[in-house]
């Protein structure tokens, strides 16, 4: 059974780009579009890895990672951060939120994968 | 915690930069030199790999540009020049900017870090020009000897003990180690003594840790990628041990595995030591049949590595903890032998003798961890003196010796700028330029020599020019003209030459940048003497100048002269003391209650510290006067009764009492009682205030 992984982004195009490179390498994959959708999507499935951008509307991906940190289900699941170069004190926030690891934007997308594979198979 | 590990990144590179200096330095001096080009090249890259990581960003893109040069120069594509050496070292110098400078960019200068990174491009895109024109066989040749290098394997031991909350970040630890399997081939070994009882038990934690074993051609940076999520949380350590593993050894990792199984299931100590073992069995075997020469070769190779693993890091509050806990005992154990003597009970007295005696080769060892050899702040002097002789057109070359010589710590980190104002002096001052070296009949290179010797309790920190020396009129001349003495006061040599010490002297023709404004070498003296040393000149004109510190080995203990004073006692710092003298009723009486005595026809002031500590009981009969010497002037202390010799802990006031002047701490006494430890240079100074206010 393919593995699912939950994409959070408010940008579309980084959105699409992540779910089409998740997709080819063979992942199950669900948007959203913020912190507040993801919240929402998140019981409809099971998931074997978040990677959420940190900059949102409504809510970020810091407020996130703390809200899914304490829902049973998640708890122990994979989150992956979308940070950029300049965002590297997020990249310490995050952690000690609970995320896993992170992928530096911008980022190829063989990249992603590597990065995917390192932290779920 | 975030803090934490910035302020640990931050000391990192901080060691990494002055390893950069240092090496650049020495690179100057052997060009060709592929190790310490390397060497060059791992402290870029790792600046640069953590600096993003603690977010220092523009660090990291900085550092960039210069990497990708050294990379081409570690290639031996590109050749060191001294053009791309005084870039790097500005581009260090930035780098220790940005460094202090986080967040707000104010203090950088944006120009400078744009033209460093400028100049490097141009030098990879020069190299890249020439790189075109390359025959495809040169090409080839390079590539292949290039994959050739990149199959050497390298055996390492990593150490992961994954933080508590690991499972809380969602990772999977066994993922980890699948990764680095695939890089080689491995032998593991899973620990689980950290398990707390069932009941204790908290499965959401992570307590399982593992020592791994790696075959692997690829690198230590490679590997270290492969934990890199975890890095902040997790105890990690990585451990080339290739020179452990005999020379075309094919280790067969099912009976390695098969041994580590057995017999390291519960600390890393083991999984270390099996492997030690059982490679060095398989290296006996083998030399066995080799001849004898080369076997000592590689026992000595061996060695070296066992040497650099063999030391550890620790935080200085740790030591500074340790050092107090051994003051502690010092104390209790001198009550004990007190105690024991006092209830003359012979067993208890022999026991409390071995107490003593390790006690005392306790204290002996933990002071010595807080030693280090001066040869670090020696080294950091090149490039000062490199920069300020090319600053003031003139050529000075610094020789050191002594560097092994060790003092304590705190020493060393408060003599760094002293150090620099002596040298700064001496190159400005002493060293004369060429052509005037040359019209002397010197050679034109001018000579600065840093020496460190031990000598019983102290160091003596010389620093030696050859330059012009000091001009007794001139001093004389400005003394009297900033009013530090009258024309009529006499001096000898030594007395003049320490005027160049008092606050306000300068007597440089023109305030250069370097020095001049007359403020250096009165912070050198007080610097030196807060550290409990002090400072002596000597020099001949023409030839040139000595100037030579004397230094406590240590802080932490003082050699005291312990008095008493009606019933407190105090300790007052030996090294500064020349004699003590009995002060009778009579002796008051002639001197028609100055405060001076008559020793051997020389009058000397003296403070009584009854009046001081506003002592009110009746002072006896006879006192006691010890003389000591202040700035190179004579000055008494009136106590009640002098005790001796007495060897102490110095302990801090804690932070109510730290700023009482005169006092500069206190120590436990072998009873339980206090005693303070006087400051006596400070106490010379208020009464001075004092006097001449009158």
């Amino acid at each position: 059974m393919p593995k699912t992984i939950m994409t959070v982004d408010d940008s579309a195009s980084v959105r699409q780009m992540v779910a089409y490179t998740l997709r080819e390498a063979g992942y199950d994959v669900v948007e959203a579009c913020d912190g507040v959708d993801a919240l929402a999507k998140i019981d409809s499935a099971t998931y074997n890895l978040v990677i959420t951008d940190l900059n949102m509307p409504r809510m970020d991906g810091i407020t996130l990672i703390k809200e899914l940190r304490i829902k049973p289900k998640i708890r122990f699941t994979p989150i992956l951060m979308l940070t950029t170069e300049s965002q590297s004190e997020k990249k310490m926030e995050g952690k000690s939120a609970g995320a896993t690891g992170w992928i530096v934007k911008p980022f190829k997308p063989e990249q992603l994968v590597t990065v995917v594979k390192k932290v779920i198979g | 915690m975030i803090d934490s590990l910035q302020q640990a990144f931050i000391e990192e590179t901080k060691e990494l930069l002055a390893e950069l200096e240092i090496t650049l330095l020495a690179v100057e001096d052997a060009p060709t030199d592929s190790e310490l080009i390397a060497k060059l090249f791992r402290a870029l890259h790792t600046i640069k790999g953590s600096s993003s990581m603690f977010g220092f960003d523009d660090i990291a893109l900085f550092t960039h540009d210069i990497e990708t040069a050294y990379d081409l120069i570690r290639n031996g594509k590109l050749g060191v020049t001294k053009h791309i050496i005084d870039l790097t070292l500005l581009a260090r110098d930035e780098i220790s900017n940005m460094l202090v400078n986080t967040g707000s960019h104010t203090n950088i200068n944006e120009e400078n870090t744009k033209k460093i990174i400028e100049s490097f491009r141009e030098i990879v895109s020069g190299y890249n020009k020439t790189e075109k024109k390359q025959t495809k066989d040169a090409v080839e040749l390079q590539s292949s000897s290039n994959n050739k290098s990149s199959e050497k394997h390298h055996h390492f031991h990593i150490r992961f003990i994954p933080g508590k909350d690991l499972f809380l970040t969602g990772t999977n630890p066994l993922m980890l180690i699948d990764e680095l399997r695939e890089m080689g081939s491995m032998v593991l070994s899973a620990h689980f003594d950290k398990t707390p009882d069932f009941i204790m038990l908290n499965p959401e934690e992570c307590y399982c840790y593992w020592n791994i074993f790696l075959k692997t051609t690829k690198t230590l940076d490679d590997l270290q990628d492969v934990f890199i999520f975890v890095a902040d949380n997790s105890e990690l350590t990585f451990e080339n041990i290739s020179n452990e593993i005999p020379k075309d050894f094919e280790i067969d990792f099912t009976k390695l595995q098969n041994i580590i199984s057995q017999n390291a299931q519960n600390n890393t100590n083991d999984f270390r030591s099996i492997l030690k073992e059982y490679f060095s069995v398989q290296k006996q075997e083998m030399q066995s049949e080799i001849n004898a020469p080369k076997k000592q070769a590689q026992a000595s190779n061996g060695h070296s590595e066992a040497d650099s693993v063999s030391s550890i890091r620790v935080s200085s509050e740790k030591l500074d903890e340790l050092v107090n806990l051994v003051g502690e005992l010092v104390t209790i154990q001198a009550t004990l032998s007190q105690v024991a003597i006092s209830n003359n009970n012979n067993d208890m007295i022999s026991i409390s003798e071995e107490v003593e005696r390790i006690t005392w080769s306790l204290r002996d060892s933990a002071l010595n961890i807080r030693m280090l050899p001066i040869g670090s702040t020696f080294s950091k002097f090149k490039r000062l003196v490199r920069d300020l002789s090319n600053e003031l057109g003139k050529e000075v070359e610094l020789s050191t010796d002594g560097a092994a010589t060790e003092l304590d710590k705190t020493v060393i980190e408060k003599l760094n700028d002293p150090l620099i104002h002596i040298i700064r002096n001496s190159i400005d001052h002493g060293v004369e330029a060429p052509e005037e070296r040359i019209r002397v009949g010197k050679s034109s290179m001018g000579k600065v020599h840093l020496s460190a010797s031990q000598s019983g309790g102290n160091v003596l920190i010389k620093i030696i020019d050859d330059g012009a020396g000091l001009n007794k009129e001139a001093i004389r001349e400005k003394a009297i003209k900033s009013g530090i003495i009258s024309e009529t006061t006499e001096m000898n040599d030594t007395e003049l030459y320490s005027l160049i010490f008092a606050p306000g002297f300068s007597t440089a023709k023109k305030v250069t940048s370097v020095s001049g404004r007359g403020v250096g070498m009165d912070v050198v003296r007080r610097a030196i003497e807060g550290l409990r040393g002090s400072v002596q000149v000597s020099s001949e004109l023409g030839k040139g100048t000595v100037i030579t510190l004397k230094l406590p080995l240590t802080l932490a203990i003082i050699d005291g002269l312990l008095v008493k004073i009606e019933s407190d006692h105090y300790v007052l710092p030996l090294s500064s003391i020349e004699e003590c003298i009995e002060l009778s009723e009579e002796d008051i009486k002639k001197a028609h209650g100055r405060h001076i005595v008559n020793i051997r026809g020389k009058i000397i002031p003296y403070i009584s510290l009854r009046e001081i500590f506003s002592i009110k009981t009746n002072r006896p009969k006879i006192e006691q006067v010890v003389i000591a010497k202040i700035n190179n002037h004579q000055v008494g202390f009136v106590v009640d009764q002098v005790f001796g010799q007495h060897q102490t802990v110095l302990k801090s006031l804690g932070k109510y009492y730290k700023n009482v002047e005169g006092i500069s701490g206190a120590t436990i006494l072998g009873d339980g009682t206090v005693a303070l430890i006087l400051d006596i240079n400070k106490l010379t100074e208020n009464e001075e205030i004092i006097e001449n206010n009158f």
